[in-house]
């Protein structure tokens, strides 16, 4: 991954985390987290500490002494305390359906979920596909509760045709690029952009859908699809794209990471890429490792994602994957839609849930209570592995990084309310579920900016 | 007796008593339908709302005649000249047309869990009269009913749907149905027309037409659409006909006294010949006939009528 030259990327946004702050013997810290259990998946830390703050900044990390004094105290025993967790898949719908989500809540619905950084996907409307709407987002990601990184088409327009102007994109920040939302149908176009992005060692994430064999599909094409009568996406509309992807990335050694995986085939095909020494990655999201095409017997269009919700077989294999490292990250694809849109025909319905407010509790109760994954792995696919795939700051509890910090009650169990959501839209299909694991408070930079 | 739920989504889950329920009381109806003044008083005072989001001919109009034998009100939309066309939601349509005080509706509609949804936003009973390629239940019980009123029996029979499964919901409703009542159901179609895991539903599949109809008793024949070869599912309308086309000579294997039934519109030439379709052993028209006497029992027993008909 750090092979090629690494290019510094400039985050506008942020200048102030990268601040070095000298430290002085004898002042008051800011903030202390006193007496939880700090987990770091890049140290292996894992014992009870408490945790200083000063200027936005992580200082010291010590055995709980009792010492130290700072001006705001978090009493964080029983608690888990983690580095702030990143998301590197969402949609945040500003610019174009503000009426949907914009920067400013798509941020409170992380803070919400423990999330201190999110990246934005560039379907927005227009397209993050210029200098401009990069600069846009992130003078609007000023007002934001979290950091915002800003991922940038791969086409201009996202038809799959032009590359964008990536060393400007890149200039003016972006921390990958992407056309999600849509494929790169075309592999000479998918090849130039990972020969090109080979120069600024930017990973180019992929959704794979082949739309031929997507087609009008609304769901898994399985056994559900069959009694509904619906049209079917088959899990080789994702694989065969997945495997071409693969192939494409080997032939020009560069890297690609491969958006929400929801097949067995797809899972295998990584796991087979990554033994050969292929510079592939990839994340899944908490809805493909918890729900089954079997919720879809219901019609209900908050279920209705893309790619689809699987089988178990499916669920299985990513859990699998998620275990044995085959899926490096966990990633939301937080994708707000308006309840008129979402209240239509199965068929009409847009594709897409929200995710921010859930993904936690979900990746508590399904891979941590069910022992699928350690606290520490759980926590490495949400921090410290997405930020060394996108090379951006944070993801560690170490001394001098951001004070970015997630506070979890592990024990804290709650019933999901979409109502309560803080994002502008309220498209989950988790309503009603128990979940266990809840965000006891959220820092960035050193500032409470979520308390549970 | 009474049936189980308010609406009629599917025959997914319905119990053979309740189907029997039905057949029985549409008999009832068929006799009534044969005295010189077809009508009965039953649900004089009930409004029905046909809401057909999809061109229907067959459906449309035996609904609109059980409705009226039975006396009920009855009002007629269609998506053509509504607002659809103005771009009002489904559930906004749905939601004014109850707020005028309607006690039934009845839906036609292109996408499949339209009648789920309507319950889950109306106080009315819901009718589902065909939703995308996922139920037909009306068709499948008179499916039934004409079976069972020509063998006296379903228990056994070997039935066998021949077409484009995938797409139609007439097969789901009558391997639903026929299974239920215990018949021996094949299904037998072009293999890119045999939707995934289908022999889950309990069926067994073939794609060879001569050995699908080796001893059968029934020959539900299904409508193939110009849209299949369209959609690359066939290489042509000629080379289904050729493989699939259910014609005299194709029909030696059957049992003696075979059936041969499609739900329509026929496609004269093309799944079927005319020589079959009109032959002594098609109960094509007694389907139709068959239909209005299902479709009255329906309406009367989720109106809350109970197994003897007044």
């Amino acid at each position: 991954m750090n092979k090629s030259e690494k290019l510094e990327i400039p985050s506008p946004a942020y200048d102030g985390i990268s601040k070095q702050v000298v430290e002085e013997k004898g002042t008051e810290f800011d903030l202390a987290i006193t007496g939880g259990r700090v987990i770091d998946p890049e140290t292996k830390m894992d014992r009870i500490a408490d945790v200083f703050i000063r200027d936005g900044v992580i200082k010291r990390i010590e055995k709980s002494k009792g010492k130290l004094k700072a001006r705001e105290m978090i009493d964080a025993k029983g608690k888990i305390v983690v580095p702030g967790l990143i998301d590197m898949h969402t949609h945040l719908r500003e610019p174009g359906r503000e009426d949907e989500e914009t920067i400013y809540t798509g941020s409170c619905a992380a803070v919400a979920g423990g999330f201190t950084s999110i990246c934005c996907m560039p379907n927005t409307q227009p397209p993050i596909d210029n200098q401009e709407t990069v600069k846009f987002i992130y003078q609007k990601a000023k007002d934001a509760k979290c950091k915002i990184y800003c991922v940038g088409c791969i086409t201009k327009g996202q038809k799959g045709e032009e590359l964008t102007e990536i060393y400007d994109l890149v200039r003016s920040g972006v921390v990958a690029i992407s056309d999600d939302g849509l494929p790169v149908a075309n592999s000479h176009v998918l090849r130039n952009a990972l020969e090109y992005c080979r120069m600024f060692n930017l990973p180019v994430v992929s959704h794979c859908e082949d739309l031929n064999l997507s087609a009008a599909g609304v769901m898994h094409e399985g056994f559900v699809s069959t009694g509904l009568g619906m049209c079917g996406i088959p899990s080789i509309a994702e694989e065969t794209i997945v495997a071409r992807d693969i192939k494409v990335a080997e032939f020009t050694k560069a890297r690609i990471h491969i958006a929400h995986v929801s097949t067995q085939g797809s899972v295998d095909l990584i796991r087979q890429a990554k033994k050969k020494g292929i510079e592939v990655t990839c994340e899944a999201t908490p809805h493909h490792f918890t729900l089954t095409d079997e919720i879809i017997r219901t019609f209900d269009t908050n279920a209705k994602v893309n790619p689809p919700l699987r089988t178990k077989r499916d669920v299985d294999a990513i859990k699998r994957g998620l275990k044995d490292g085959t899926i490096d990250c966990i990633a939301t694809d937080h994708a707000p839609h308006s309840i008129e849109e979402k209240e239509v025909e199965f068929d009409f319905a847009p594709f897409g849930m929200v995710g921010l407010e859930t993904a936690l509790g979900l990746v508590i109760t399904e891979l941590v209570n069910k022992k699928v994954l350690s606290w520490a792995q759980a926590i490495a696919k949400m921090t410290i592995n997405p930020t060394s795939i996108l090379n951006i700051k944070g993801g560690k509890i170490k001394r001098n990084s951001p004070a970015d910090i997630t506070i979890i009650d592990p024990k804290a169990s709650w019933i999901v309310d979409p109502a309560k959501f803080q994002s502008k839209s309220k498209n989950s299909p988790f309503g009603g579920r128990k979940l266990q694991g809840k965000v006891y408070y959220t820092i960035v930079d050193g500032k409470v900016v979520y308390e549970g | 007796m009474k049936l189980k739920s308010r609406h009629l989504l599917g025959l997914e889950g319905m119990s053979r008593k309740e189907i029997n329920l039905i057949l029985d009381t549409a008999e009832t109806f068929k006799e009534i339908l044969s005295r010189p003044i077809r009508m009965v008083p039953t649900l004089r005072g009930v409004t029905v709302v046909n809401l057909f989001y999809e061109p229907s001919t067959r459906t449309r109009i035996s609904f609109e005649l059980a409705e009226k034998r039975l006396s009920a009100e009855l009002v007629n939309f269609s998506a053509a000249i509504s607002s659809a066309q103005k771009g009002e939601t489904l559930k906004d349509t749905v939601q004014n047309i109850e707020a005028m005080k309607i006690d039934m509706v009845v839906v036609r509609h292109q996408a499949s869990g339209v009648p789920y949804f309507l319950t889950q936003c109306l106080d009315s009973s819901i009718i589902n009269a065909g939703d995308g390629a996922h139920e037909h239940p009306t068709q499948g019980l008179l499916d039934l009913f004409t079976i069972r009123e020509k063998y006296k029996k379903i228990k056994g029979l070997k039935v066998v749907i021949v077409g484009d499964i995938k797409y139609s919901r007439v097969a789901r409703s009558d391997i639903w149905g026929l299974s239920t009542m215990g018949a021996d159901v094949s299904v037998c179609g072009p293999t890119t027309l045999l939707p995934v895991e289908i022999e889950k539903m309990g069926v067994k599949v073939y794609s060879d037409l001569d050995k699908a109809l080796e001893g059968a008793d029934v020959v539900i024949v299904l409508r193939i659409q110009l849209e299949r070869q369209k959609g690359g599912f066939l290489p042509s309308l000629r080379e289904y006909t050729n493989k699939f086309g259910i014609t005299k000579e194709r029909l030696k294997n059957l049992n003696e006294n075979f059936t041969i039934m499609h739900p329509g519109p026929i496609n004269r030439g093309v799944e079927i010949t005319p020589e079959v379709a009109d032959g002594p052993h098609s109960v094509i028209l007694d389907q139709v006939t068959n239909g209005v006497a299902i479709r009255m029992a329906v309406l009367y027993l989720l109106s809350g009528g109970e197994g003897k008909v007044e």
